[in-house]
């Protein structure tokens, strides 16, 4: 296999403090050194990529996406998505089990890790059901289901409403060391929501999901890991009340991570009024601010950003949902959930950046080496550029500015509400083990050709 | 008269000319939050004048001849319907009637697909009802024609709320500094959320009452954005009443018992009725609405329905006049 450098990049790696400028070496997929190799690897490379000016991160990790295959591969595919992801800069995605069938038994799980292998363009890990068919009621067969390498286990979207049923759940996974992965919110109280409870819902006369029907369940399932012990993943959390519930857990030494998406990050309620969140009365109802859990409000951004800022929150996680246009372009309360968000990303987050809320260094760590922590070691160690491991490699431009439209996306799915937003931070080249997997047109290639 | 009504009448002469007023913008009508004081002023004086040619001996005028308008009702409907149609047909527009309730709108055609079509057979103005909040408004986004809003889920119904002011005013002269109380299921009430709107920018105060679980959550943060003083909340009856001009309560929906946002109908009409004792907390003029269809004996006593306070028939009537109003009005935009 051939030996690829890269050149005079800006090398930030928050699993070893690396903040330095200096060349990254590849060979055979592994990463065989960082640093300083001028004197030897320029003239022994066969691909050189000049990395001036760009920023050389770990390859991002994705803890929640959705690839829609098998069941909906008219919103997405293994093959669309995972290209969505590459454009994104993700090498690592790990994919939620809410497709049909869902990913409740082994023959589902080979089968999305085969077509990954076939068709995909980066690292697939997929999540396990925690019932059989997502129903609530019988375990899924756990064990098996870790065997074919499930790294968690999760029924998305159908959070698990029987205390019981999940408090066995997180009893059975303790002894496999996976997480037990939870969309929080109780049905019951949130029930026919379609966006947050607020002013917002008020007066657009839509139902609302209360941040109490997240913080009731984030409640029950820290209480159930203090139980159990087992190790509890809280899915895209949303609201200032649940940072709060996990930072509280966390100082309790219960074994709770959190994962945060970009949207609930950058959005607020206001955005289901469009994109002048009020002062044009003909944009309001746009399904493209439809998600659950709903985009919240300003002091919800303010405790989250806090919550990565302080550790609380581990992970950024896209929670990428791609739909139709027909699952969108309909009646708000009949419009599907979600956010196609693996290609936007990366530059929705770099405002927070640019904006001085939160560093780079700890973006990156918050796409890198603390959502692999979450994964653990099972598939070689990511995110991180240490040498011996699997060479995934994201190169930025933390300053180019481009504009999102979603007609240009990878994914089918086109649903964002940041189409035709101005984003500066770009990913520029993705690799997976050693391949370059995405290049933006702009990227110069020196091949050496060998005499 | 001033010159926005003289403008109204002029353009109701049988020739027509230009069709265009100043102070409208409409091109659809969703709602009455985007509506100034100038703009529902001409819509009041639009509607008087259409109210002179509802008394002629031949109701008709030929302002929409050649326009189509096409009713389109996802929900049953009666008196709405009936007033639009009325409407459209005394402006000598063609109308159609489209019950989506019953049609391949129920055999899975979308909604977008449905506009579409009726818009390729030629509507110019699409009445639209639909039981869920904001359909209209996706309707607005991908349709050429107008789209009116019939009422839409828990949202808005702004022609009722114009019927309401249109009412007020030829019985109270203005709506500055009337006290108007909404009573009841507020939550689920677009004919409430409309007349918000509208009776605010109209200069009005609003009190909205009823039991605390049919008040929308969120509703006190939305009053105070927009009327920190003139919109206020009261869960008690009494209070909520004293020295009212206008008196208004809701429609109870039997099945809200059965939700459980309220204990019984009973309960609900010990805490919430408008009988002959609490309109007496009201100013002695005070006027006594209802949107319709009423439940006599739930939400209003029979006595006050029927009493001489009671304008209930009247906003029927004066329906089609304010209706009349925006067809005309909204076909008569300038087109750019």
């Amino acid at each position: 296999m051939a030996k690829l450098l890269i050149h005079g990049g800006h090398i930030i790696d928050p699993s070893q403090h690396l903040d330095i400028t200096g060349d990254v070496l590849i060979k055979d997929g592994k990463i065989v050194s960082v640093g300083d190799t001028r004197n030897t690897a320029l003239h022994d490379a066969d691909i050189i990529l000049d990395a001036s000016g760009m920023v050389v991160s770990p390859g991002f990790i994705d803890l929640h996406c959705h690839l829609r295959q098998p069941g909906f591969e008219d919103a997405e595919t293994i093959a669309t998505g995972t290209l969505a992801a590459a454009r994104g800069g993700f090498t690592t995605v790990c994919c939620m089990p809410n497709t049909y069938p869902p990913l409740d038994d082994r023959a589902s799980v080979d089968y999305v890790k085969q077509l990954a292998a076939a068709e995909g363009y980066v690292r697939v890990l997929p999540v396990g059901c925690i019932t059989k068919g997502r129903r609530g009621a019988e375990l899924v067969e756990m064990d098996e289901l870790a065997r074919a390498g499930v790294i968690g286990f999760s029924d998305d979207g159908e959070p698990v409403a029987s205390t019981r049923t999940m408090r066995l759940a997180m009893e059975y996974a303790s002894r496999l060391g996976l997480p037990i992965i939870e969309h929080c919110e109780d049905k019951g109280l949130s029930q026919g929501g379609v966006m947050n409870e607020g002013w917002v819902s008020a007066r657009l006369g839509l139902r609302g999901i209360p941040a109490a029907a997240e913080e009731i369940m984030v409640a029950r399932d820290i209480n159930l890991a203090a139980l159990t012990g087992c190790r509890l993943h809280i899915a895209h959390v949303s609201t200032a009340g649940s940072v709060k519930l996990i930072r509280d857990a966390k100082k309790k030494d219960i074994p709770v991570t959190a994962e945060v998406t970009p949207h609930h990050l950058l959005l607020t309620e206001e955005r289901v009024m469009g994109k002048t969140t009020g002062s044009n009365t003909l944009a309001f109802y746009d399904t493209s601010a439809k998600v659950n859990p709903p985009l919240r409000t300003c002091t919800d951004i303010k405790a989250l950003v806090e919550g990565i800022k302080d550790g609380t929150i581990d992970a950024i996680a896209t929670d990428h949902a791609p739909h139709t246009l027909v699952d969108k372009l309909c009646e708000f309360d009949v419009a599907a959930f979600g956010i196609s968000g693996l290609e936007t990303a990366f530059g929705c987050l770099m405002s927070l950046v640019h904006n001085k809320q939160i560093n780079l260094m700890v973006l990156i760590s918050q796409l890198t080496c603390k959502p692999a922590r979450i994964i653990g070691t099972k598939y070689g160690e990511l995110g991180t550029l240490k040498t011996g491991t699997p060479a995934d490699i994201t190169l930025f431009d933390p300053n180019r500015e481009w504009l999102v439209d979603s007609s240009n996306f990878a994914s089918k799915g086109k649903n964002t509400p940041f189409d035709g937003e101005l984003l500066k931070g770009k990913v520029m080249v993705t690799i997976v083990q050693g391949e370059i997997v995405h290049k933006d047109e702009d990227i110069r290639v020196k091949r050496r050709s060998r005499a | 008269m001033n010159s926005a009504e003289q403008t109204a009448r002029a353009a109701m002469s049988e020739t027509l000319p230009g069709l265009s007023t100043p102070v409208w913008q409409h091109h659809h009508v969703l709602d009455l939050d985007d509506f100034s004081r100038e703009e529902i002023d001409l819509v009041m004086e639009t509607a008087e004048a259409m109210a002179e040619v509802l008394q002629r001996e031949v109701k008709r005028v030929p302002a929409l001849r050649g326009k189509t308008v096409v009713t389109m009702f996802y929900e049953p409907s009666t008196r709405t319907r009936a007033s639009f149609e009325l409407a459209a047909k005394s402006l000598s527009a063609d109308t159609i009637s489209l019950d989506a309730t019953r049609s391949s709108v129920t055999k899975g055609e979308s909604l977008l697909d449905t506009l579409r079509t009726i818009q390729a057979l030629g509507a110019d103005i699409i009445v639209m009802r639909h039981q869920y909040s904001g359909a209209p408004y996706i309707a607005a986004r991908h349709i050429s024609a107008s789209i009116i809003n019939a009422g839409d889920g828990w949202h808005a119904h702004p022609s009722q709320a114009l019927l309401d002011i249109y009412t007020i005013r030829r019985h109270l002269g203005d709506l500055a500094d009337r006290k108007v109380v909404i009573i009841g299921d507020i939550m689920h009430s677009r004919v409430a959320r409309s007349n918000i709107w509208g009776m605010t920018t109209m200069g009005a105060r609003v009190v909205l009452c009823g039991p605390p679980t049919l008040l929308p959550p969120g509703l006190k943060e939305f009053i105070s954005r927009f009327w920190p003083a003139q919109v206020t909340v009261e869960t008690e009856i009494e209070k909520a009443i004293k020295d009212a001009d206008v008196v208004m309560p809701l429609r109870l929906q039997l099945e809200r018992q059965q939700s459980g946002l309220i204990p019984s109908i009973r309960e609900y009409i010990r805490l919430y009725q408008l009988n002959e004792d609490r309109l007496a907390l009201a100013k002695p003029y005070a006027l006594v609405m209802h949107p319709g269809p009423m439940n006599e004996g739930i939400e209003i006593s029979p006595a006050v329905a029927q009493s001489t306070q009671s304008v209930i028939e009247e906003q029927v009537t004066n329906g089609v006049a304010v209706r009349m109003a925006l067809l005309y009005l909204v076909a008569g935009r300038k087109n750019n």
